[in-house]
């Protein structure tokens, strides 16, 4: 494991809880409905070449809930903030389910600190006719089993038994993604229309096994993002980073060192 | 102690092999289960069954809303409080509840209220619930932000009932310019209101504020928690200064009454078990969706009722747990005698039809319960009242 920190920082009033590891130019890593979790062999291998950030978002994981948080867009704002405040320029952005839509959602606002996309198996849009898997419908087991297109992977994340505390954030960071997506399930009728407006380098990451999010998602947002990248990846379903993390590696770094697209 | 007979009129001619194939009869089970001549019978039966109640000398008679579901036809009770106000006399009509966060204008519920307590003349009790778990699923309403519209809501009703309009309401989920509801309430300042609940801690402390004091009905749980809510109710009472009285808690349970014991017992059994392990049931995505309620709330419902909700409750099961009162007039008197004395409550919520439960056994049920249960208990009382709850009549 490379050497790693966990701080908490304050921004916009929010104590936040944050990773970082490695060094190289700076990349902001955005969870998706899971959480952050603890330090992981993805993380790892980002860190080989960057300046990793992975915070916890607003109400998730060992971070405040704070008053203010309604909706994607407040943690849109939040994020604009968060690099505001600790003077991050030239941002490699990854971001995963929950958090591509973050990502999408930061972007349409500003990319001007940001120096490329990678969005892993966002959510944030809806496709007429190709429905999502209910990830709030689902027991907890299905919930886990649908994550992983390689059941060993399931088998051990469903071997592991929680502490109280890791059970109460589990709780705490699916309570906070109903709050923010229940309704419209996982998107924002808006986004779409300004999705033209991310002018920085995008790669689309999919696993080509994703049950909650399905593959025609990705093939829209190539379409609706000027000049994206879409790379779906085999046997891999909704956590590419986790399941196919050499993938989603080259990945990251065809969309940094620009020869993507 | 005062009787109310309590209808959820349930999709009795449920195919109750469907468990095979769907997970819940809640949501997920498809509507070609439901069969529009059978419930064409089934309204006017339970309508019937509910008018027998007002004959019978009940002090009140019930419907609530439920969605998507073979548990309860009745997604808008008000149609049916309507109907029932035009062919009862006696009996006050409950609406216990409405579902206020998973609607989208809750002023019309203000407004339909108020329409049903001129209508009846004031012989109405309404309900105000935050809808049960699976009404998230059905509705789309975002869970998290159930707590928000059930107090935003509430205050938009209370507020459209008791102000002189038109005045702004300036909500975080409702904002109307001009709330003016026409007609006002028929009762003044506005018909008493329940809380039927399964006990969470977000509910009794607000319900038991002095602004408020409204009933605090526990629904359909196991007697140690309908006990530990009743007391945690009072206590909330006394942390606010004051005593709660009686008539502010209400018990709502199962009941079967017949010749004796052994009767009860035979002509009961696959019915309640039906309700509670056929029409109840659901798995815990359905019932506690995420952000519902905090995480306390969640654990705690979680060790205290989803341990009993989540097997297979048998007829002996829910006597145990004193989830089922069925027995012959003289147990049946005794039990809830003896309930009045631990819990302290006042108002009786008798579901006296439940599940498979036929027309001929409701309907002797009903007659034997209030000729032989009711009139043994009428004049009893747990406590002296001391003081009445302003909203509680």
């Amino acid at each position: 494991m490379a050497d790693h920190t966990s701080e908490t920082i304050e921004i916009s009033g929010c104590k936040t809880a944050v990773l970082r590891g490695g060094s190289g130019p700076i990349m902001l890593f955005l969870h998706g409905a899971g959480g952050a979790g603890a330090w992981s062999p993805y993380m790892d291998a980002l860190a080989k070449r960057y300046n990793l950030i992975v915070p916890s978002h607003p109400g998730f994981g060992a971070s405040d809930t704070p008053e203010w948080l309604d909706n994607m867009s407040d943690l849109a704002f939040f994020y604009l903030d968060l690099m505001e405040q600790l003077e991050l320029n030239d941002v490699h952005v990854v971001g995963n389910s929950l958090g591509g839509w973050l990502a999408m959602e930061i972007a349409v606002r500003s990319t001007q600190r940001i120096k490329s996309l990678t969005l892993v198996s966002p959510a944030g849009i809806h496709v007429k006719g190709v429905p999502k898997g209910d990830i709030f419908l689902w027991d907890p087991e299905t919930r886990v089993r649908n994550t992983f297109v390689n059941q060993k992977m399931a088998d051990a994340r469903l071997a592991v038994v929680p502490t109280e505390e890791e059970a109460d954030i589990t709780l705490k960071n699916h309570f906070i993604t109903a709050k923010l997506a229940w309704q419209p399930r996982f998107y924002n009728p808006d986004l779409r229309k300004w999705l033209h407006r991310i002018d920085v380098p995008t790669m689309i990451l999919w696993g080509e096994g994703d049950k909650i999010i399905p593959v025609p998602y990705g093939e829209a947002l190539k379409e609706l993002i000027p000049g994206s990248e879409l790379r779906v990846i085999a046997d891999c379903g909704h956590l590419p980073h986790q399941e196919k993390t050499d993938e989603f590696i080259a990945g990251v770094n065809a969309i940094t060192e620009g020869v993507a697209a | 102690m005062k009787f109310f007979f309590f209808h959820l009129m349930p999709y009795g001619a449920l195919d109750l092999d469907y468990l095979d194939n769907h997970e819940s009869p809640w949501v997920t089970l498809p509507n070609n289960h439901y069969d529009p001549k059978k419930g064409f019978e089934l309204y006017h039966r339970y309508l019937d069954e509910l008018e027998l109640a007002d004959q019978l000398g009940f002090d009140g008679v019930c419907v609530n809303e439920h969605h998507q579901t073979a548990y309860g036809m009745m997604p808008a009770p008000n149609l049916l409080a309507g109907a029932l106000a035009r062919r009862t006399t006696n009996a006050k009509i409950c609406v216990l509840g409405r579902a206020l966060p998973i609607i989208n204008e809750p002023i019309t519920i203000a407004e339909e209220f108020a329409m049903l307590d001129n209508l009846l003349g004031g012989r109405f009790i309404v309900g105000f619930v935050r809808g049960i778990g699976c009404e998230y699923h059905a509705s789309g309403a975002n869970p998290g932000f159930s707590l928000e519209r059930f107090r935003e809501a509430h205050d938009l009703i209370i507020r459209a009932w008791t102000e002189t309009g038109p005045f702004e309401f300036e909500g975080k989920h409702f904002h109307l310019q001009y709330v003016n509801c026409w007609p006002r309430p028929y009762q003044d300042p506005h018909p008493p209101i329940w809380v039927p609940t399964q006990g969470s801690f977000e509910t009794v402390e607000w319900a038991a504020h002095p602004d408020r004091k409204y009933t605090y009905l526990l629904t359909f749980s196991p007697i140690k928690s309908v006990q530990s809510n009743m007391d945690n109710y009072r206590r909330v009472a006394e942390g606010y200064g004051y005593e709660s009285t009686p008539d502010q808690l209400g018990w709502a349970t199962p009941i079967y009454v017949a010749e004796t014991d052994e009767i009860a017992r035979k002509e009961a059994e696959e019915h309640i078990e039906n309700f509670f392990n056929k029409f109840l049931y659901s798995p815990m995505e359905y019932k506690m969706p995420p952000g519902y309620s905090s995480v306390a709330s969640y654990k705690k419902v979680m060790e205290q009722k989803m341990r009993v909700r989540m097997k297979y409750l048998s007829f002996n099961n829910l006597i145990d747990e004193g989830m089922f009162l069925c027995g012959s007039p003289a147990t049946v008197v005794e039990t809830l005698q003896k309930r009045e004395h631990d819990l302290g409550f006042q108002n009786l919520v008798a579901m006296l039809q439940f599940g498979t439960l036929p027309a001929e056994l409701t309907d002797k049920n009903l007659r034997m319960f209030a000729g032989e249960v009711m009139p043994k208990l009428q004049a009893s009382s747990p406590h002296v009242a001391r003081e009445t709850a302003p909203a509680a009549e």
